[in-house]
């Protein structure tokens, strides 16, 4: 898995709330059995309009917002379906990093796997993220953030830094790229016994 | 005397495998399920790290999400959704896993499968690459959806890497109405838990109403837990639960002994919850969602809410971007919505009770002239077991179309999917947008009255049908 230690770059605000899996990446294109090309697809029926040219309405077709690597958006985010096609396609797309106050517990879980933050911030932080932006793009300017995994802080230029939590394990994984199945695969010895331990046979089944 | 326990305290403790310093525990899993939308992926991370299954006795597959649900015997259209189903066969064959593949009699939709087969049982760990795992819950297991990279883990490891989840106690008082359903019951929770109220909690339902409850029924609740944000739901098992899982193919084989080890899992008197709420079966009516998420509901009574009405800014802008999307007006009578589509299937209501019911309403009546209507079972053996009862004739004759199971037009990646605009009573678990189709606008309702809704073109209160 890639590392994740410190990363700064373009914000794209995304003024939703319950942003589901399946506004994400649609249906449609989960019949690849690769993890990767699924950027093509991000929020495809909202990028998109019924000729194929991008949607000029929508929050990430606007110039100022293309190349930006942290999403910020409303809370629930990634509620639904429990497909992985999400945050792979989130980070096929260029995002490292999800700004939101709540998410849904698998698309939580599946950021981790991926080498991406999902980030939660108390709902006033959030507001004020969502109101420099819209200031620093009237400027003229795209909003910038840095998301640092080894202080837990997110921080601007301008005066913004919040501390967020993260589970010190997953940190751990994120920060040294680990391979999670390997290292749960050091306790096999414990796996094993646990198996030996417990009567595997109704498992099995068999009444016919 | 040590504390008591709840019912998932009593799973965690049994299964926590270890719990390393500075890591997350570990919990042993001890079935898991596979289809293939979300699995190609692991199966080829195994292969890439030259790892195995380390229990393929433990796992099962079918394919259900991407199949076609009209003639089995006709090769599948969709070239890539072919590629996916090889890849599933090619996987299993390869690490040794059971398959359910299309065309056995016992494939169907994997929470349909999972306890018909009796592969579900009491006070087991059980995941799938899907957020309806929850389904499994009803049996009293531990039951929830995870990602691929998750499915890679337990095919590798057999356990999981997880923090234990917090508890909360959904109790539901007293007993439902005539007409209303599990299904109402559970939109009804919904509505008041928002999508979000069960999240990083594990639901138990407790209370009389629940134990009323059939198998099947506490199987529609447990499905739509984590439409409440919540990973799993459970039910403690009790006598209903052991005489449904008699005799199924893949219980244990001393079946009475089982029996004895599940009676210990109900939660004890005094177990405490992290949290807790209170409902009453009495005050549910007949639900219709008329947004695009499955709390946007209120019952077949009222009328469409007004978004200006809210007083949280964030719900009255998701209520307003609904309603453009669904093509309704605030103050519209929900009986007042004409349809266009019913879909009767989805892992929530796709079991042989749900058809009976959808039956029993369109017997001796026809589908309205406007309306295209499709029952899809969720398994083979729910479909055979319909038609030894005439269920099918009785569906044919009013104008259903009558399926092979899958998922269908629950999620529509099969070719059964709404046009654009096209409204739907749907007896599935999400109403998100394009979920059925892009531009398709779902409602969600119980089968009873997704059957009414087929006869009259528009939605009706079941509790005034006149049954022939
Ligand atoms: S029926 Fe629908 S919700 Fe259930 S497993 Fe299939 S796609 Fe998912």
């Amino acid at each position: 898995m890639q590392p994740f230690t410190t990363l700064t770059g373009n914000v794209a605000p995304l003024d939703r709330a319950n942003v589901d899996t399946d506004q994400i990446i649609p249906k449609q294109f989960l019949k690849r059995i690769e993890r990767t090309g699924f950027g093509q697809f991000l929020f495809f029926d909202w990028r998109f309009l019924p000729d194929g040219s991008p949607d000029p309405a929508f929050e990430l077709n606007q110039p100022i917002r293309q190349g930006a690597s942290i999403l910020l958006a409303r809370r629930n985010f990634g509620c639904g379906s429990s497909r992985e096609h999400a945050p792979w396609a989130l980070a096929d797309y260029g995002f490292r990093s999800v700004i939101a106050p709540t998410f849904a517990d698998i698309f939580f879980n599946n950021c981790f796997q991926n080498g991406m933050v999902p980030v939660k911030l108390d709902e006033s932080d959030v507001e004020e993220l969502f109101r420099r932006a819209a200031a620093a793009e009237a400027a003229g300017q795209a909003y910038r953030l840095t998301v640092d995994l080894q202080t837990c802080l997110v921080h601007d230029d301008g005066g913004f830094s919040r501390s967020f939590t993260v589970d010190p394990f997953r940190r751990h994984c994120l920060l040294e790229g680990l391979d999670n199945i390997g290292l749960s695969l050091k306790h096999v010895d414990q796996i094993t016994a646990w198996e030996n331990a417990h009567d595997l046979a109704p498992l099995q089944g068999g009444a016919t | 005397m040590p504390a008591p326990r709840t019912l998932l305290d009593k799973i965690w403790d049994d299964h926590l495998v270890c719990s390393p310093d500075g890591e997350q525990p570990l919990i042993y899993i001890d079935r898991h399920l596979v289809h293939e939308v979300t699995s190609a992926q692991a199966f080829e991370g195994l292969r890439v790290a030259g790892r195995r299954v380390r229990r393929p006795e433990a796992t099962f597959a079918t394919p259900d999400h991407n199949i076609p649900t009209t003639d089995r015997s006709l090769p599948i259209a969709d070239p890539i959704s072919k590629q996916q189903i090889d890849t599933l066969r090619a996987n299993c064959r390869e690490f040794g896993i059971r398959l359910f593949d299309l065309g056995d009699a016992d494939q169907g939709i994997v929470h349909v499968i999972g306890p018909e087969l009796g592969i579900t049982q009491p006070g087991m760990t059980i995941v799938c690459g899907d957020s309806h795992t929850a389904t499994h819950g009803a049996l009293g297991a531990l039951a929830f959806g995870i990602g691929t990279s998750e499915v890679e883990h337990v095919l590798a490891a057999q356990t999981l890497r997880q923090s234990k989840p917090k508890s909360f106690e959904v109790r539901v008082e007293g007993e439902l109405y005539p007409g209303v359903t599990a299904k109402d019951l559970v939109l009804y929770i919904i509505g008041r838990l928002t999508t979000e109220g069960g999240a990083g909690y594990v639901i138990e339902y407790t209370g009389p109403c629940i134990r009323r409850l059939g198998m099947e029924e506490r199987m529609t609740v447990c499905n739509m837990s984590i439409e409440a944000g919540a990973r799993a739901g459970m039910i403690a098992p009790d006598r209903i639960t052991f005489d449904y899982l008699r005799g199924r193919d893949l219980v244990p084989k001393d079946f009475d002994r089982a029996v004895a080890r599940w009676e210990t899992l109900p939660s004890d008197a005094g177990a405490r919850y992290d949290r807790s709420e209170t409902f009453s079966g009495g005050d549910v009516v007949p639900q219709v969602t008329w947004g695009t998420n499955p709390a946007q509901v209120v019952g077949v009574d009222a009328t469409v809410p007004d978004p200006a009405s809210m007083t949280d800014p964030s719900d009255r802008s998701s209520a307003a971007r609904a309603l453009e999307y669904m093509g309704l007006q605030a103050g519209t009578p929900i009986a007042a919505i004409p349809i266009d589509r019913v879909f009767i299937g989805s892992c929530t209501n796709s079991r042989i009770e749900d058809l009976r019911a959808a039956a029993g309403v369109v017997r001796g009546h026809q589908v309205a002239s406007r309306v295209r209507a499709m029952v899809v079972p969720g398994s083979g053996r729910v479909k055979r077991q319909a038609e030894a009862e005439g269920l099918d004739r009785v569906f044919t004759a009013a104008g259903f179309e009558w399926r092979e199971a899958g998922c269908s037009m629950c999620l529509g990646m099969n070719p059964d999917t709404l046009a654009p605009g096209e409204r739907c009573a749907s007896t599935s678990n999400r109403n998100f947008e394009g979920r059925q189709g892009k531009g398709g606008r779902t409602h969600l309702v119980s089968p009873a009255m997704a059957a009414a809704a087929a006869v009259t073109g528009h939605f009706t209160d079941i509790r005034q049908w006149r049954y022939h």
